[in-house]
């Protein structure tokens, strides 16, 4: 068998390091030595596959998918949206992206979420679905609320959605948050700040999508995604460009 | 002036915070969500080979198990066959190689049943020893921690193993082998994980 390309190297300068000290939780959660770099082998560079068979149709629509028949969840009514690329600008189809948050009042339906804010009968919080031919997704939902949690005492995140995204290899699997644009919270967050670049920042952050909206019905937000670029093979064993 | 290189950037990690399992194993965060969660049956019934448990707890800095993990497990079948249209040969019906869980809430354990997997040809024709690819989450984890569980009982091939050779300290490639014990019969493999200090995984940047 030829040598499969490997992916690019992550840039760890631009993704948080793992000590942050400001997320108090970091500190006694991150290696002391350094990671040991590994050239890429097969393990590296496949990873699962998922199929239609694994999910339901309505797995996306975390408007609907806990809701009673005839009931929806409350709250400001969005589709999030966008495509999962890799680094070299191509669509990365048939990928299974997950999701999960907190409901509008910024409670999760977590047995261990204790914050005062009700849970909401009709809203589980998670969502998932495989991208398409072209790398696109969409979740419907609602808006999620901010929520305060123990690290300072008046810390409170931003609005977000966490995503899991898996890509083609196990290298390339990431998880990550999608805030909302114009959030003042943002700024504020020890986890968001835990990346130093600015501009790696503003690439977490959806805008406003009022081209994608579905008027008098939701809103909508566009979040893509990007994973991993995988390197040509020219100096291997084929000829195979980018 | 020279042209930008005009490569997209990755998408920064973010930690997947306490409430991981509500988005990846909502039945643990409390409420039946899927008809089918995904990640528990990472051999299947036809997988051939040996049926082996792998568990253990992840220590963080303070000797404390953390109790808010999601590990992610990627290994091969047991004629070191990957589950993915880029590796050749077949793998089982059923076998997906891909398997998630969590640890539990009150002891902090963690552990999956699977087949032990074979060797797999790793870079420049090296046959790599029998090995499973951990992929680890949690709050106060910002990127997500990949390690390997090697096996104890192949000692032969992990001596030979071109990964476990890159570990200069030869103290610390230990660290990446779980000690097997039988329970009830079955072969039962300990992979404690420590994030930080004496005796801290060997955690690699792949």
């Amino acid at each position: 068998m030829n040598a499969p390309g490997e992916f690019y190297q992550r840039d760890r300068e631009r993704h948080p390091l793992a000590l942050t000290p400001d997320y108090k939780t970091s500190v006694t959660r991150s290696p002391q030595y350094s990671l040991l770099s590994l050239q890429q082998s097969a393990s590296e560079i496949t990873g699962p596959t998922f199929g239609h068979g694994d999910i339901d149709p309505i797995d996306n629509d975390m408007i609907h998918n806990y809701a009673q028949p005839g009931e929806s969840a409350i709250g400001e009514r969005i589709i999030l949206h966008g495509r999962v690329l890799d680094e070299n600008g191509r669509p990365v189809p048939n990928t299974l992206v997950e999701a999960w948050q907190a409901n509008a009042g910024g409670r999760y339906r977590h047995k261990k979420d204790t914050y005062l804010a009700p849970i909401d009968p009709n809203f589980g919080g998670c969502g998932r679905t495989l991208t398409d031919e072209n790398g696109y997704y969409y979740f419907r939902t609602v808006k999620p609320g901010a929520y305060p949690w123990r690290n300072w005492v008046n810390n409170w995140r931003p609005a977000h959605i966490h995503m899991s995204i898996f890509g083609t290899s196990f290298s390339q699997r990431l998880i990550t948050q999608c805030y909302f644009e114009g959030d003042p919270l943002i700024p504020k967050c020890p986890i968001v700040n835990t990346i130093r670049d600015k501009a790696a920042i503003g690439q977490l952050v959806a805008p406003l999508d009022l081209n994608a909206t579905i008027p008098l019905d939701t809103m909508a937000y566009k979040f893509d995604i990007v994973l991993r670029g995988r390197r040509s093979t020219l100096f291997e064993n084929r000829l195979e460009g980018n | 002036m020279v042209q930008e290189v005009n490569y997209l950037k990755e998408t920064p990690s973010q930690t997947a915070g306490p409430y991981v399992h509500i988005g990846l194993a909502p039945g643990a965060a409390g409420f039946e969500i899927y008809k089918k969660e995904l990640g528990w049956d990472i051999a299947g019934p036809n997988a051939a080979g040996e049926r082996i448990r792998v568990e253990g707890i992840v220590i963080d800095g303070t000797g404390s198990p953390i109790k808010d993990v999601m590990l992610e497990a990627w290994q091969a079948n047991s004629k070191g066959i990957y589950a993915h249209p880029e590796h050749s040969g077949d793998v089982e019906e059923g076998f997906r190689g891909w398997g998630r869980v969590i640890t539990d809430f009150d002891t902090g354990e963690w552990g999956f049943d699977t087949i032990k997997p074979g060797p797999v040809m790793g870079r420049s024709g090296k046959l790599m020893a029998p090995h499973i690819n951990l992929w680890i989450v949690a709050r106060g984890i910002n990127v997500g921690l990949n390690t390997r569980v090697y096996f104890e009982d192949e000692a032969e091939a992990n001596a030979t193993d071109p990964v476990i050779n890159l570990v200069e300290w030869e103290r610390r490639r230990q660290t990446l082998v779980a000690t097997r014990t039988l329970r009830d019969g079955l072969p039962v493999y300990r992979f404690d994980i420590k994030l930080q200090g004496e005796d801290e995984t060997v955690f690699f940047d792949i």
